[in-house]
C-alpha cells in the first residue's frame, strides 16, 4: 500500500484520466507498436517509477510526442531512447545503461549464483565424502577382532 | 480521555517489552526459572496494553475525533466506516502501531502455544522477541506518535487518500505485516538457538509453522495489492518492480527459501547454519524493506537527508539487530555441525538448488533495488540512474525459469540417495504434455513472442507435474480405484500442500506469461452509441452520466460489450472526483472472466465530441491471483499437517515422516 504515498503524487499532478492519449497515436500501427515499447523503456522524469507510456504528467506526454516525433523522421529505436537520454540524462532510462560502473549491476546476477553454485556445490561434496565412515582407532580394532573371532 | 490512555497504554508497553526482553534472557543464563518464566507473562501482557493501545486509537478514527492530529490528516466524518476503521493503519503512525500490534501479537501467541518448548529456549526466544517490541515501540513513542492532539481541532479531517478507499486495499496492508512480522518469529528462534548454541530438528519444527504462516500472510498480502493496482490503477498493470514492492518481494523469496531449507533440517538435520542464517536474512530483509518504505530514501537520497530522524532511527533497529544477529552467526555457526549425509542427487541437494536460485534472485532485486541510491550516494549526487521494470524482468525471470525447470523433478527425488533418471522417467508424462501445450499455444498465437508458449509448457510442467507426484506417492498394485483413493486420503497433509503450493505456482506462471503476451489493447475516442470491435467483441458506449457518491462524484459511463450479437457485459467505469482530498480517480470496469478479463476505462470528453476510451481484452488475468491464492492454500495444507498438529516434543522429532513410498 506504501506504493500509493507515490502513485498519489503523480495523480496530483494529473491532468487527464489518461495515460496515452488518443490523440497523440501515430496513424502507422507499426510505428505506434515501435512508440509503445520505446515508452515502456523511459521513465517519467517527474513521477516515481513510472514509464512515460503509463504516466498521466505533462512531461510524458510530451515525452510520448517527442518519441513519435523521432519515430516519424526515421530514427532507429536506439537513436531514439539516444536522443531521448541526450536531452533529459540517463535518469529517464528504466533499462540502465550496461557500460561502465552498471557491469556490476548486470553481472551481479549470474555472479552471485555462480559463486551460489560453487558454494553449494563444495558443500554437497563435503557431505558424500562424510558418507565414509571414519575408521576404527586401533583399541576398536582390537576389540572388533576379539568380538569377531569369539 | 480513551486517547490518553491508549497513548498510557504504550509506554507501559515499552516498560514491559524492556522488562520482557531483559528478565527471561538473564534468567535462561543463569538458570534461574523464576526469572524465565517472567517472559510468558510479560509477552501478555504487552500484547494485551498494545491491543488497548490500537483500539484506543481505532476509536479516535470511528468517533472523528478531530483533535487528533492523525484523524485530522487520515480521516473525514462522510467516510464510509469500513475506510475510516482502514484509514487507522493507512497512515505512516497507525501503521507502525498496526507492526507492533502484530509483533507483540505473535510474541504472545509463542507465549501461549509455546508450552512444549524446551523452558531456557522458550525464555530466550520470548526476550528475543520482546527486545524487537522495544525498538519499535521506542521508534513509534519517540518519531512517530500516533496520539499526538491538536491545540486547535478543525471542524473536519483532510480526508484519506482516495486510492486506498478499497476493500482490496483496506485489507492489503493487515495481510502484509502479518507476513513481515511472523518472520520475526524465525528470527527470534534463530538468535535463541545461536545463545543455547544447538539447532536439531526440533527446532526446525518449531520455527517451520511460524515461516509457514508469514510466508501465507506474505502470499496473501502481496497478491492482494497486486490485484489491486490491477482494477484501481487503471491501465491493468499487476506488478511495477517499485522499490515498494520489491521491500515485500523481497522477504517473501526468503521466506519461501527459509520454509524449504528448514525441511531440510527437520528430516535430515542438514543446512543448519544456512538456515539459521536464512532465518536472521528473511527478516532482516523484512527490515530493510521498513526501512526502504519509512525513510522516504527510495525517493532520493536528498528527501532522506531533510527528514532523517525515522530512518536513521530505522536504520539503527536494522543494524543493531542484524549486526547483532550476524556476529552472533559467525561466532557459533561452526558449533552446528551437520550430521545428514547424502549424495549428490538427492532431495537434500534439490533443496539446495531450490535455496540458491530463490536467494540469489532475492538478492538480485535488492540489488536492483539498492543501486540508484549506490549510484548516487558514491557520485556525490552527480549521477542519478533509474532501474526500472525491464532490467528486473531480464535480471529476475531466468531464476523463475531455472526453479520451474527443477520443481517437479526436485519434488519426486528421494532423500539421502536418489536415480535421477528414476525421477526424470515418473516425470515423463508432464514433460510431454508440456511441450504439447507450449506448441499449441506456438501454433495459435499471432506474434512471435517466445513469452506465452514458455509459459504455458512451464505451467503445464508445474501443475502436471504436481499431480503425477500425488499419483507416484500413491502407486498400488491393487487395480481397484477405492484404494487409490483412500491412499490419497491417507497421504500426509504436508504431501499434499507441496503439491497444491508448487501447482499454484504454475498457474500464477502462466498467468502473468499470458497476460504479458496476449493483452489486447485498444485506445479511442468514441461517439455515444457507436459500436466498434476489440478482438472480436463489440464495444458500445451507451452513455454517461454524472453520480453523486458519499464522499465524491463521479462520471459514470454505460459501456456494453457483445459478442457475435450476444450481450457479454453491461460494464460502468467511472472517472470519480474526491473535492476533499482534491484527487481524481479512475475506476476501471471489468467483467472477469475464466479465460480472459474484459477491462474498460473511460477517459476524458473530447473537444470534437465524444470520449475517450481504453479497453483492455486480458487473457488468464484472474490466474495470477487465482495461482497465488492457491498457493497459500498449499501453505495452510501444510501447516495442518499432523506433525504440527500433534505436539512437536523433541522425543517424537526423530520419527521420520513423508519419505516417498518407494
Amino acid at each position: 500500500m506504501r506504493r500509493l504515498f507515490s502513485i498519489l503524487a503523480l495523480v496530483l499532478m494529473a491532468s487527464s484520466a489518461f495515460a496515452v492519449e488518443p490523440g497523440e497515436m501515430l496513424s502507422d500501427p507499426f510505428l505506434e507498436a515501435r512508440a509503445r515499447e520505446i515508452s515502456k523503456e523511459l521513465r517519467c522524469p517527474v513521477c516515481r517509477n513510472e514509464n512515460i507510456d503509463e504516466s498521466h504528467s505533462t512531461v510524458s506526454g510530451d515525452l510520448r510526442r517527442l518519441v513519435r516525433e523521432r519515430l516519424v523522421v526515421g530514427d532507429t529505436d536506439d537513436e531514439v531512447i539516444a536522443y531521448v537520454v541526450g536531452r533529459y540524462n540517463e535518469y529517464v532510462l528504466l533499462k540502465p545503461q550496461s557500460g561502465g560502473i552498471n557491469r556490476l549491476l548486470w553481472w551481479a546476477g549470474p555472479l552471485m549464483l555462480l559463486a551460489a553454485i560453487g558454494a553449494g556445490f563444495a558443500y554437497l561434496r563435503g557431505r558424500t565424502v562424510a558418507a565414509a565412515p571414519a575408521p576404527l582407532d586401533p583399541n576398536e580394532e582390537a576389540r572388533l577382532r576379539e568380538l569377531t573371532e569369539k | 480521555m480513551l486517547v490518553e490512555l491508549g497513548h498510557f497504554a504504550l509506554v507501559l508497553a515499552f516498560a514491559v517489552a524492556i522488562a520482557q526482553a531483559v528478565v527471561p534472557q538473564i534468567g535462561a543464563a543463569a538458570g534461574w526459572r523464576g526469572w524465565m518464566a517472567v517472559g510468558g507473562p510479560a509477552a501478555s501482557l504487552q500484547f494485551l496494553l498494545v491491543c488497548f493501545s490500537f483500539l484506543a486509537l481505532t476509536y479516535a478514527f470511528v468517533t472523528s475525533d478531530f483533535s487528533l492530529r492523525l484523524v485530522t490528516l487520515n480521516s473525514h466524518t462522510d467516510k464510509p466506516m469500513l475506510y475510516k476503521i482502514s484509514g487507522v493503519w493507512g497512515n505512516h503512525e497507525g501503521s507502525m502501531l498496526l507492526w507492533v500490534l502484530i509483533l507483540a501479537g505473535f510474541g504472545a501467541c509463542a507465549a501461549w502455544f509455546g508450552g512444549n518448548l524446551p523452558e531456557r529456549l522458550r525464555a530466550r526466544v520470548l526476550s528475543v522477541q520482546g527486545s524487537i517490541g522495544v525498538a519499535f515501540l521506542a521508534f513509534i513513542l519517540f518519531t512517530s506518535n500516533p496520539f499526538i492532539r491538536l491545540a486547535q481541532p478543525p471542524l473536519n479531517g483532510e480526508d484519506l487518500n482516495p486510492l486506498l478507499q478499497d476493500p482490496g486495499l483496506a485489507f492489503h496492508p493487515p495481510f502484509l505485516y502479518l507476513g513481515y512480522v511472523g518472520l520475526s518469529m524465525a528470527f527470534s528462534f534463530a538468535v535463541a538457538a545461536l545463545i543455547e548454541g544447538r539447532v536439531d530438528a526440533a527446532w526446525a519444527r518449531w520455527v517451520r509453522p511460524w515461516t509457514l504462516a508469514a510466508w501465507i500472510f506474505l502470499t496473501i498480502g502481496i497478491a492482494l495489492g497486486s490485484w489491486w493496482a490491477y482494477y484501481e490503477l487503471g491501465w491493468g498493470g499487476f506488478w511495477f518492480w517499485d522499490p515498494v514492492e520489491n521491500a515485500s518481494f523481497m522477504p517473501w523469496l526468503f521466506a519461501a527459501a527459509l520454509l524449504h531449507s528448514a525441511i531440510v533440517v527437520e528430516k535430515r538435520e542438514a543446512l543448519k547454519a544456512w538456515t539459521v542464517l536464512l532465518a536472521i536474512l528473511a527478516f532482516g530483509f523484512s527490515l530493510i524493506g521498513t526501512f526502504i518504505v519509512r525513510s522516504g530514501v527510495i525517493t532520493s537520497v536528498h528527501a532522506f537527508a531533510n527528514d532523517p530522524e525515522r530512518g536513521v532511527f530505522i536504520l539503527m533497529i536494522l543494524g543493531i539487530f542484524m549486526g547483532g544477529a550476524l556476529v552472533l552467526f559467525t561466532l557459533r555457526a561452526g558449533a552446528m555441525e551437520a550430521k545428514g549425509v547424502f549424495s549428490m542427487v538427492s532431495r537434500e541437494s534439490a533443496l539446495v538448488l531450490n535455496n540458491i536460485l530463490l536467494a540469489v534472485s532475492a538478492l538480485v532485486v535488492f540489488v536492483g533495488t539498492i543501486w540508484p541510491l549506490v549510484i548516487e550516494f558514491t557520485s556525490n549526487g552527480e549521477r542519478k540512474l533509474s532501474v526500472g521494470a525491464p532490467f528486473f524482468d531480464a535480471a529476475f525471470t531466468p531464476f523463475m525459469i531455472a526453479l520451474a525447470i527443477a520443481m517437479p523433478i526436485g519434488a519426486v527425488l528421494p532423500w539421502k540417495r536418489a536415480k535421477l533418471g528414476r525421477a526424470i522417467t515418473s516425470m515423463r508424462g508432464a514433460f510431454v504434455l508440456a511441450i504439447a501445450i507450449g506448441a499449441l499455444a506456438w501454433a495459435m498465437q499471432s506474434g512471435r513472442s517466445a513469452v506465452g508458449p514458455v509459459g504455458a509448457a512451464l505451467g503445464t510442467w508445474l501443475v502436471v507435474g504436481a499431480a503425477l507426484d500425488i499419483w507416484a506417492r500413491t502407486a498400488t498394485r491393487s487395480a481397484r480405484a477405492t484404494s487409490r483413493f483412500s491412499r490419497m486420503m491417507r497421504l500426509p497433509r504436508s504431501d499434499w500442500g507441496k503439491a497444491t503450493a508448487h501447482a499454484g505456482m504454475g498457474i500464477t506462471i502462466f498467468g502473468v506469461a499470458a497476460m504479458t503476451a496476449w493483452n489486447v489493447e485498444d485506445i479511442r475516442v468514441t461517439q455515444e452509441g457507436a459500436p466498434y470491435e476489440v478482438a472480436g467483441y463489440e464495444i458500445t458506449l451507451n452513455g454517461v452520466r454524472a453520480l453523486q457518491g458519499p464522499n465524491y462524484s463521479s462520471l459514470m459511463a454505460d459501456i456494453s460489450v457483445a459478442k457475435e450479437g450476444r450481450l457479454v457485459a453491461q460494464l460502468n467505469p467511472e472517472k470519480r472526483s474526491y473535492p476533499v482530498a482534491r484527487m481524481p480517480t479512475t475506476e476501471a470496469a471489468i467483467d472477469n472472466g475464466f479465460l480472459r478479463d474484459i477491462y474498460v476505462v473511460i477517459g476524458d470528453p473530447q473537444q470534437g465530441g465524444g470520449w475517450a476510451v481504453r479497453t483492455y481484452i486480458k487473457p488468464f488475468a484472474n490466474w495470477i491471483w487465482a495461482g497465488a491464492l492457491i498457493m497459500a492454500l498449499g501453505g495452510g495444507l501444510s501447516l495442518t499437517d499432523r506433525r504440527y498438529r500433534v505436539a512437536a516434543g523433541a522425543a517424537k522429532a526423530k520419527r521420520m515422516q513423508g519419505v516417498p513410498a518407494e
